[in-house]
């Protein structure tokens, strides 16, 4: 996982720059992106044209009411831009990191005769072949296909153990800005100096390429709409006022000032100001995750997936089988058994061969010896033979896949016990692997070696289920084990025998039927899928034609991440949802804070409808507008946080904390700021 | 209100909610095209208007395609209902001999029935001719409900198709519903409503002596009385059913010859809900999911229950000043009670506020007392009714196409809150269906407030006006809601037949309207197109208890939000006033 720190919510470095940032936006074609926000904006400096005006004619409101009002609408504006510059903070420092190891190097080039040429990396073209010896940096993206060598990928994975990278197979791709730490590699680039992975994860960080997502560009015509809706309520309101005047026969008009605290206050200011923060920061907790999106699209794609595609290996079995039980054909004691298995695996070290001493030493209290010490002779496996032994003192130990020992068995001139087939059914039956064992020749019994489904990864499956999320199992495995280690595990389905085309066209399938699909993959024969799935995540230790063909890489190459970048997706929406639902049932206290005040002259009996008893209903509400998004920072940044309950559930609890709370806590909030204004004179 | 009324209101909400689901499962069977009861009957007349119309029922349309002829097939209407109007005089069936109606006023009445809004700016019995009620009016009132219901049942195709284009044939929807479920459900209440003494002849208005003199507007003592005649039962039937509104005489259901007994009155305020409340079971049939109508219709109702007991306690204590002279405003055996001031004492409080809360809710705008004259809450309740977008069962139609623009914005508001990019019935809610619901919420109240703003700032808006302070200001704000929402019911009181009200309101009904139903349009194409995404344990469930207080919260919300400021300034001033009048 990853080694990476949190970054505390609140660092000291990153809030300065957030508030010379927040200055800094406020230029006006900065505020276009947002309309909700540049209402405030043309407000703020509206305001601020009545107190100049104000200022100079005596009588009517007073200047310094505002000055009040313009002042906290500059900070609605303000607290918005500085919600932005605090979510691009955390990435800006994240990439100041990463632009550190961006350094121009000079590269060994090979040229056609065979020869080096050095020339700076900013110089190297696609399809470039370069040599890169130990403790250099590498220049660029590429495909190794030369050497193998040890590399350090701490800059980027934050991990600071090296990695091994080879031509050919699935560790083939190399990152610019990685230091090669032991032997050489010769490199061919993938991408141009400035389109490096690098390069995009910096601009992804730094959210500088950011671009509105499809449900953000929903959300905003949404809030646009209620924007407009209010602006008309509000402009209309002049003329009723005026109309209403006449009719009553006393009082004076509405002022703008009044009008426009009152546009600001029902507008969606609080998701409108907070919105672009929690889009960042959905981005930046992924990359928290370690994980680098390649666009805003995918995390939202992530919230709405249906389907995972989870390989077997890694993701839901441990990497290796184990040995969990000697069964001794008829006739043999199981002791004996236990010493032949762990004699011919007592020098085979792979993990099966290191499983079966173990559960020798465990069963048995069989304790290790030392082969070689004997005299014995480690037979290890090969692909011909397919079986692994010892010949040790005249006995020759073999143990093997059935078939190939069945063969040796009766080519030494024994039987092969019909009981001894028959538990070797069995294993196959419940998915495990059987290891026939014999001694010169002949079988004494089976070892059974299964797959170790990891633990916890059950209940993970259920915690899935409940969020609607169906898994798919996808294993090279014939269907019988397949189907055995899918039960157990608790996945709901399972492809056997996967291929690259099958894999392919299950996921079109799912798509079809109207499903999003996420997978990982990190071999070039996982591009294709990688391509189709709608979260597709490479694992960083891939091939590069994987990186290119997902939409998202996970640095730490954990398979299991795809359940934490769906939550993360989830946990982005519900942040966007919550908060528009609070900022909406928030405008229910404001009319009773504003309307009241707004037409005293004319109908004082509209003060009953002050619930709330302000005396400074209009400026309290204004103030806390503008202070609920620095309130609501935290939680735009942090997210709000999911839990696998259900939609029903989820749909119940966040309506009641977000829509009931949010109809509630701004009466609280706007009388506590009225009594402070009190207590200080100011109202 | 007295115990009667509670129970006529209680036997109403009964027989309602028991004519859902057969009423509704019929015009399923309707729109699927599967036999419902009456094909023997009626398909060689359907099949026959194809034949003469040139239709081919079969071929599709695209979004597009039903939009134009949608919106040519309400042109036509229009013109002919304006061309009636403005020729009555030399077309028969003209008793009175009445001349050609003003431009204005046939214009304005002509878009009133052409958009199912049937504002009444006319008064029927000295305007209209017997065939410009028949031929123009009637004809509107049954096709312009049709026309809703289409627009309707070609939203729920796009909610329930994947990955085509077309939404269905508008002639063939338009036909369906006038010849399956309008006619025959008219057929039925007319003769009802005749049996109940709805007049329904072609000849010439009486002149009867009454039993005492009484003097007319210059002291001279009179003693005679021309009684109205005409072919009223059957333009009353479709004007309750297909939530028209627009009446045959000019108070319209407070005529004792258009609506003269308890009797009759109870079965218009039942046809004014029937077709609406039916058509939420309808629409959860064809989506295959009835839960899913039944939650529509819960919506509705705890929208309408709370705002018509509200009325009815506004109307049942009355006016408080006047218990302040020592007035008894209270129930008893020897009076109704309450608030009786424009209301018909054969109906009393409790069934007029009843109708004055089903006819706002419903796009109907009938009325069988007057609003103006309702104390300022029992007059608010109507107006917030209609200011909630006529979508609390609403138009014919229109009321359920509107309330699901609401449940897809409120999908988009909840359906994040739950983690998931937002999907109403398996179709992803997305930028363009965003715009385009904006659109549908938008232009009415636009429309409301802006021609409120307008109609106050001028002369001509403000002398119309005809009474003081904040009721002043309601009657105007009361005739833009019902125009800008399509309801047509008035307040009275404000003089509306002049070339001001009648020019802006007609813009105001043309819009709300037409620029609806195009949005609504393009939303059921766009969905058409998408694939259904399968529910899951994650997906936002909309068919539970707690979809139904969320939807009803967005309508209000978002209604409320808007209005509050104006209402504030009319009916919620007024109420406050008279009860700061009124204390010692």
């Amino acid at each position: 996982m990853s080694t990476r720190t949190a970054r505390p919510l609140f660092d000291p470095p990153i809030v300065k720059r957030a508030i010379l940032d927040s200055l800094r936006k406020l230029n006006p074609r900065h505020q276009l992106r947002n309309p909700v926000m540049f209402t405030v904006f043309l407000g703020s400096v509206l305001t601020m044209l009545l107190f100049l005006q104000s200022l100079g004619r005596s009588g009517g409101e007073s200047p310094w009411f505002i000055l009040a009002i313009s002042a906290w609408l500059w900070f609605t504006v303000l607290f918005a831009n500085f919600a932005e510059a605090m979510a691009e903070g955390r990435g800006k420092a994240q990439a100041d990191a990463l632009r550190k190891s961006r350094q121009d190097v000079i590269a060994r080039r090979l040229a056609n005769n065979k020869l080096y040429e050095m020339v700076s990396s900013k110089d190297l073209s696609l399809g470039d072949i370069v040599v890169v010896k130990a403790g250099e940096l590498i220049p660029l993206d590429g495909e190794v296909i030369e050497g193998v060598a040890t590399v350090d990928e701490s800059a980027i994975t934050g991990e600071s153990a090296p990695v091994i990278r080879e031509s050919g197979g699935d560790r083939s791709a190399v990152t610019g800005g990685t230091k090669v730490l032991s032997d050489f590699l010769i490199i061919k680039c993938t991408a141009k100096p400035g389109e490096s992975f690098l390069d995009r994860m910096i601009s992804m960080v730094e959210g500088a390429k950011r671009q509105k997502t499809p449900n953000e560009i929903a959300l905003d015509i949404l809030l646009a709409a209620m924007t407009i809706v209010f602006l008309l309520a509000c402009a209309t309101l002049v003329s009723f006022s005026h109309y209403s005047v006449i009719a009553a026969g006393r009082g004076t008009p509405i002022t703008l000032t009044v009008v426009v605290a009152l546009l600001v206050c029902l507008i969606p200011t609080t998701i409108g100001g907070l919105l672009s923060a929690i889009g960042i920061a959905g981005m930046d907790r992924m990359i928290q995750a370690n994980v680098i999106a390649t666009s805003g699209r995918a995390v939202e794609a992530a919230g709405d997936v249906d389907v995972l595609l989870l390989d077997k290996t890694g993701t839901i079995t441990l990497g290796n089988r184990q040995a969990v039980e000697f069964t001794p054909a008829a006739g043999v004691s199981i002791e004996r058994l236990a010493d032949a298995a762990q004699l011919s695996s007592l020098a085979d070290e792979t993990p099966e061969g290191r499983s079966i001493v173990v559960l020798a030493k465990q069963k048995y209290g069989l304790r290790g010896r030392d082969v070689e010490g004997l005299g014995g002779h480690f037979i290890s496996f090969s692909a011909r033979t397919r079986m692994s032994g010892v010949d040790l003192e005249g006995r020759k130990i073999r143990k093997g896949a059935v078939d190939a020992m069945e063969n040796y068995v009766k080519e030494s001139g024994h039987e092969f016990p019909r009981s001894l087939r028959e538990q070797v059914d069995q294993i196959s039956k419940v998915g495990g692997t059987p290891l026939v064992v014999a001694d010169n020749g002949q079988a004494l019994g089976v070892i059974y070696l299964k797959d170790i489904v990891k633990g916890g990864i059950r209940e993970r499956f259920a915690e899935l289920r409940r969020m609607g999320i169906k898994t798919v199992m996808i294993t090279g495995d014939n269907p019988l084990t397949a189907a055995s280690i899918a039960a157990e595990a608790g996945v709901d389905d399972f492809l056997a025998e996967a291929t690259p085309e099958a894999k392919l066209n299950m996921i079109r399938e799912y798509q079809a039927g109207g499903r999003l699909v996420a997978m990982t993959g990190d071999g070039t024969n996982d591009s294709p899928a990688l391509a189709q799935a709608d979260v597709a995540v490479a694992m960083n230790s891939g091939t590069q034609a994987a990186k290119e063909a997902g939409n998202m890489v996970d640095l730490d190459s954990n398979p299991t991440k795809l359940i934490e970048i769906v939550e993360i997706g989830k946990q982005l929406l519900m942040t966007r949802g919550a908060l528009t639902t609070f900022s909406i049932a928030n405008d229910v206290s404001k009319y009773f804070a504003i309307i009241p005040v707004a037409f005293a002259s004319t109908y004082p009996e509209l003060g009953r409808l002050n619930l709330m008893g302000l005396s400074s209903g209009i400026l309290s509400a204004v103030i806390f507008n503008a202070l609920i998004i620095v309130v609501l920072i935290p939680l735009a940044l942090r997210g709000v946080k999911y839990r696998a309950v259900g939609a029903a559930t989820l749909l119940r609890n966040n309506l009641i904390i977000y829509g009931l709370g949010g109809l509630l806590v701004p009466f609280v909030g706007i009388k506590v700021i009225d009594l402070i204004l009190v207590g200080l004179h100011l109202a | 209100m007295n115990i009667y009324a509670a129970i006529e209101i209680a036997v109403f909400f009964v027989i309602l909610l028991a004519l859902v689901k057969p009423l509704g499962l019929y015009m399923a069977r309707v729109y699927r095209g599967t036999p419902c009861g009456l094909n023997q009957v009626l398909l060689p007349v359907e099949r026959l208007i194809y034949r003469l119309s040139g239709v081919r029922p079969d071929s599709e349309m695209t979004w597009q395609r039903y939009a134009v002829a949608m919106l040519l097939f309400n042109l036509i209407g229009l013109l002919a209902v304006y061309g009636i109007q403005r020729a009555q005089g030399w077309l028969p069936l003209n008793p009175q001999h009445l001349g050609p109606v003003s431009p204005d006023l046939a214009l304005n009445t002509a878009v009133s029935f052409a958009s199912n809004t049937n504002w009444q700016a006319y008064s029927g019995e000295s305007t209209l001719s017997y065939l410009s009620q028949m031929l123009g009016l009637t004809v509107q009132n049954f096709l312009s409900a049709a026309t809703g219901m289409a627009v309707l049942v070609a939203f729920i195709r796009g909610l329930t198709r994947q990955k085509v284009a077309e939404i269905g044939n508008f002639w063939v929807d338009v036909t369906r519903s006038t010849l399956y479920i309008l006619l025959p459900l008219s057929f039925v209440l007319a003769i009802a409503l005749v049996s109940q003494g709805v007049v329904q002849s072609f000849g010439p208005a009486v002149d009867i002596t009454t039993v005492t003199a009484s003097t007319d507007a210059e002291g001279k003592p009179v003693q005679t009385q021309q009684i109205p005649q005409g072919p009223a039962a059957s333009q009353i039937a479709i004007k309750q059913l297909g939530t028209n509104g627009g009446g045959f005489f000019g108070v319209n259901s407070a005529h004792p010859l258009e609506n003269p007994t308890p009797l009759s009155n109870f079965l218009q305020v039942l046809a004014i809900l029937l077709i609406p409340a039916a058509l939420c079971y309808t629409f959860g049939d064809l989506v295959g999911d009835t839960r899913q109508g039944w939650t529509l219709l819960a919506s509705m109702l705890l929208v309408f229950v709370p705002l018509l007991a509200l009325g009815l306690w506004a109307e049942s204590v009355g006016n408080p000043q006047l218990a302040d002279l020592g007035v008894d405003a209270n129930a008893s055996l020897q009076q109704s009670g309450g608030n009786l001031e424009g209301k018909e004492v054969r109906f009393g409080v409790g069934a007029s506020v009843l109708w004055s809360a089903a006819t706002t809710a419903a796009s109907n705008g009938s009325v069988n007392a007057m609003h103006d004259s309702f104390t300022p809450l029992g007059g608010l309740v109507p107006m917030l009714l209609m200011q909630l977008g006529e979508v609390i069962f609403g138009g014919v139609g229109s009321g359920l196409y509107g309330l699901l623009i609401f449940a897809i914005v409120a999908v988009f508001i909840a359906g994040l809150m739950v983690g998931r990019t937002p999907e109403y019935l398996g179709k992803k809610i997305e930028a363009f269906e965003m715009k385009m619901a904006a659109l549908v919420i938008l232009i009415p109240p636009t429309i409301v407030l802006a021609g409120t703003a307008f109609a106050v700032s001028f002369d001509a808006g403000r002398a119309a006006v005809t009474n003081p302070g904040p009721h002043g200001f309601s009657q105007i704000l009361y005739a833009l809601s019902s125009a800008g929402n399509n309801n047509g019911s008035a307040f009275a009181g404000l003089g509306v037949n002049n070339v001001f009200y009648n020019s802006l309101l007609a813009i105001a009904m043309f819009g709300s309207r037409f620029w609806l139903i195009i949005p609504v349009l393009a939303i059921a194409g766009s969905l058409a197109r998408k694939k259904q995404v399968p529910i899951s344990a994650g997906t936002l469930p909309t068919h539970t208890p707690l979809f139904v207080v969320l939807l009803a919260g967005i309508v209000v919300l978002v209604g409320a939000l808007t209005f509050v400021p104006a209402l504030a300034l009319g009916p919620i001033a007024e109420h406050l006033q008279l009860l700061s009048d009124s204390a010692p």
